[in-house]
């Protein structure tokens, strides 16, 4: 069943197009992603959702109810912030029942709900601290606590890992998808990076400028990136975008590969190239390959570690079932 | 929150102090504007109708529009350069380790919270007063011949009350600022071989721009508008006579209110002058 | 900028640092001492003064003879009357400001803060005529009325500045959460600005309390605050010190206390945020 389905959805500011009208159809208990570069429209989209900001054109249905003008209270969602936006006078508990107390529910439901989010958040030791008093990790699950107690029709996201740190981001991505599993609610998520998009969605949206360049599963946009954009975007390191003769060569203005696509040999192979920085990461080697058939420096994943040092002169071949084609507007070739 | 109800709500709310502060400004200055074109003396005539620019020539034209340009001057520069000196040097001071740090700034700053009327008339009695003064006292135990401050030195008086008013201001203002630079920047200096005042020359006071340009404006506009200080201490005599109390005394002294409203109309562009500049140096921070 | 420095350079920077400061705490310091002393010692050398008995019949006299505190009472009135109504306008136009910017609210902040440049000597006379109209002269609502107004700016933007720090996020949460406009303002925001509007009020009382050009000139006996009444010694009167003393220090004293404690807001509220 469509859950929320958003129809020639836009919005300006002023006369500053931010959203040029577009659909969108997500299904109930989909882990749905929002990517884009920073100013893509993601959050602004997002928010129309959860009625933060008026459309300026186009309707939003949740549950096949058209609440484009219905206020944020009342669409059913929850939301958790970037800066997880925590009461900060109120203790956690307090905190993760505001919206409960705001419902006029009793006391001991409350109690109830708000126990049992915490024990789920692993929180019910800090039920009595404020947010000052957490950790970055703490807060964000005290802010998705805020948001679970009102058992919503779906989860808005709105870059919630961005102020962790690195390791403390792997765990919460972990924990939030977990989360998904367990509760099999809809989720929309936004964010920037990739490998949170690539890692935790069931359908990813790529945004750029307000427009969806690309919508689909994961792999399906590893796979097939629809233009240039979505492949540039879409895996780390990067896909290797060349122009050229060696392009033309292949019926295309841009040919697309990606480094795990590429194999380094130092005796023969279809492009010469000289090494420049090699990255050790000890499972791969990440070198980097200046080559004259190309303008573009290349990126080439290379298994374990990889006896090749700055200078040295090498070949590389590209495993051609994965040479991704594009014309001159950066669209597939087909 | 930019939903258009959240916006329809956000402009009622600010209705309320908006319509007053627009009430206050336009009802006097239109009164002012309006009396500045009549003869109108209260107690003699009243309203003896219109005179065109009469009031604005006469206003300049008399004997004491002059002179009380000149003590206006000598008034608002003498604070103006005390209080930016000292104040940095103090600033400075307070800046460096000390013990009791909080202490001696709770000192420096008392005389800004004290009433002017009090400081004038303190100044006035218990210090400069020729005979029971205690700068009298101080003066004789040395065997000096007390000075008759406030109307042998009446300027320099007036100047020094006004500065013990406002040091604290200026220094509180440039030490917060003087706090806010990057300490690296310092060490980084200090790294390069910088000698302490080169220090000061080429880090701490281009750091400190825009601090002082804020005290001197700020000051400004209130200095310009001093009152009680000479209310109480001459009264306008022995050539202390600003521009300000010029027209005080014209309007409410004299009762000659078209001539007092021309000279109010020169004070309020004098004072609109120096506020474009205050103005811009906020509105700059407002876009941060 | 904490550098660590030798103990010696520390105590040269202490006791410089302290002769400066109690120069400066001086005058505040020979009052306070003149008010415990008897007219006759008052008017003595400053070390008889210092070696004089103490006593606090000045304070006693001036609390007899002139009507202290009925000025003492009119301060208060007008001070924290016109404050408080001040940020009863001030809240939610700041509100506004901070959280619903729009295209003009900087033009209306900058607008505001014009006003407050007026030189106050060039509407003297029509606000003095509009005064005896309206029945205002001489009386304590006129006072909290102007003092209101021209304190109104100053108000309106130090809440600006302290609700402008509030994340906007928090608010929205709140609405997410399902807060309606009263309890999003009673639950959140109003618990979150009462350190700012606290600061905001003693800044405001402090200035109000010395305002000393609208007080002077639009009361007399029956509404004047304590401005007005010390001012009143300028008169031959100011020849009894340590009444004088001893009226200033019970003026100053509540005022003083207030400062102290809003040192970091002055630098804010004065300076319209320029300086951080």
């Amino acid at each position: 069943m469509k859950q929320i389905q958003l129809n020639q959805v836009s919005k300006r500011f002023g006369v500053f197009e931010v959203i040029p009208p577009l659909d969108l159809e997500i299904e109930e208990g989909e882990f749905v992603v929002f990517v884009g570069p920073s100013g893509c429209g993601k959050s602004t989209l997002l928010r129309l959702i959860a009625g933060l900001e008026d459309v300026s054109g186009g309707q939003i249905l949740i549950n096949g109810e058209d609440t484009t003008t219905i206020p944020p209270a009342n669409r059913g969602l929850a939301m958790v912030f970037q800066s997880y936006a925590l009461y900060p006078h109120m203790s956690v508990r307090n905190n993760i029942a505001f919206p409960l107390r705001m419902a006029g529910l009793a006391k001991e439901e409350q109690n109830r709900r708000v126990e049992e989010a915490a024990k789920v958040l692993n929180l019910t030791d800090y039920l009595d601290r404020r947010p000052g008093q957490l950790s970055g990790g703490q807060r964000q699950r005290v802010a998705i606590g805020r948001a679970i107690v009102r058992e919503p029709t779906a989860f808005l996201f709105d870059e919630p890992l961005s102020n962790l740190d690195a390791a403390l981001r792997v765990g919460m991505r972990l924990e939030i998808s977990e989360l998904h599993k367990r509760l099999a609610t809809t989720m929309i998520y936004v964010t920037h990076d990739q490998v949170e998009a690539m890692t935790m969605a069931d359908k990813i949206v790529v945004l750029q400028a307000g427009f969806i360049e690309q919508v689909g599963s994961p792999l399906e946009l590893y796979h097939n990136p629809r233009n240039t954009f979505v492949a540039g975007f879409i895996g780390s390191p990067r896909m290797n975008l060349l122009t050229g003769k060696q392009a033309e060569n292949k019926g295309a203005h841009t040919i697309g590969i990606r480094p795990e696509h590429i194999s380094i040999s130092p005796k023969k192979g279809d492009w010469q190239g000289i090494v420049g920085v090699s990255e050790h990461l000890g499972s791969d080697t990440f070198l980097h390959v200046t080559s004259p058939d190309f303008d573009e420096t290349l990126t080439v994943r290379a298994s374990g570690e990889v006896e090749l040092a700055y200078g040295d002169k090498v070949y590389l071949t590209p495993d051609l079932t994965h040479l991704h084609k594009f014309d001159d507007k950066g669209l597939r070739i087909k | 929150m930019a939903t258009q109800h959240s916006r329809s709500i956000a402009r009622l709310m600010i209705a309320p102090a908006t319509i007053l502060l627009l009430g206050w400004m336009l009802v006097p200055l239109t009164m002012t504007l309006y009396f500045s074109f009549r003869k109108y003396l209260p107690l003699r005539g009243g309203d003896l109708g219109w005179v065109g620019f009469d009031n604005y020539v006469r206003f300049i034209s008399s004997s004491s529009f002059w002179p009380a340009v000149a003590t206006t001057l000598i008034i608002v520069g003498g604070v103006l350069f005390i209080t930016v000196v000292i104040g940095i040097l103090l600033a400075l001071l307070l800046d460096q380790p000390l013990w009791g740090q909080g202490v001696v700034r709770i000192l420096v700053i008392a005389p800004f919270f004290v009433m002017p009327t009090v400081s004038g008339l303190v100044w006035k009695n218990m210090f400069m007063d020729p005979v029971n003064g205690f700068f009298a006292h101080m003066w004789r135990a040395f065997g000096a011949e007390p000075i008759q401050w406030l109307s042998q030195a009446s300027l320099p008086s007036l100047v020094m009350i006004v500065s013990w008013q406002w040091l604290p201001f200026a220094t509180l203002i440039l030490l917060t600022a003087i706090q806010s630079l990057d300490s690296e920047q310092l060490e980084a200096a200090e790294m390069d071989g910088a000698k302490p005042l080169r220090r000061f020359w080429h880090i701490i006071l281009p750091h400190l721009a825009r601090a002082i340009t804020v005290v001197v404006l700020i000051q400004t506009i209130f200095l310009l508008s001093i009152f009680a200080e000479i209310f109480v201490t001459t009264a306008g005599a022995f050539g202390t006579k600003t521009l300000t109390y010029l027209i005080f005394q014209r309007v409410l002294e004299s009762q000659n209110v078209g001539l007092g409203s021309a000279g109010g109309v020169y004070a309020i562009i004098l004072a609109n002058i120096v506020a474009i500049f205050l103005m811009r140096i906020v509105g700059k921070n407002l876009d941060k | 900028m904490a550098r660590a420095v030798t103990p010696r350079r520390k105590l040269f920077n202490t006791l410089l640092a302290w002769a400066v400061g109690m120069i400066i705490f001086f005058p505040i310091f020979w009052i306070f001492v003149l008010s415990f002393k008897t007219e006759g010692d008052a008017i003595s050398t400053p070390l008889e003064v210092l070696t004089s008995a103490w006593t606090l019949e000045s304070y006693a006299v001036v609390q007899d003879r002139s009507d202290y505190f009925k000025h003492f009472t009119n301060s208060v009135i007008i001070a924290v009357g016109s404050t408080l109504l001040g940020v009863l306008v001030a809240v939610p136009a700041a509100w506004s400001m901070a959280f619903v910017p729009s295209k003009r609210t900087r033009g209306i902040l900058m607008w505001m803060l014009s006003t407050k440049m007026l030189p106050a000597v060039g509407v003297l006379y029509p606000i003095y005529l509009l005064f005896i109209e309206m029945g205002l002269l001489d009386s304590r609502t006129g006072l909290v009325i102007v003092l209101m107004l021209i304190n109104l700016p100053i108000i309106v933007w130090m809440l600006y500045t302290y609700f402008r720090e509030i994340p906007v996020e928090i608010l929205e949460a709140a609405r997410m959460d399902g807060a309606s406009l009263r309890s999003e303002l009673l639950y959140v925001l109003t618990p979150m600005a009462i350190p700012g509007i606290a600061s905001t009020v003693l800044l405001n009382v402090i200035l109000a309390w010395n305002e000393a050009f609208w007080t002077l000139n639009l009361t007399a006996a029956k509404a004047a605050p304590l401005t007005a009444f010390i001012a009143s010694y300028s008169s031959p009167e100011g020849l009894f010190y340590a009444k004088l003393s001893a009226a200033s220090v019970m003026a100053i004293t509540p005022i003083l206390i207030m400062g102290w404690f809003s040192q970091k807001q002055l630098v804010r509220g004065l300076t319209f945020g320029a300086v951080k």
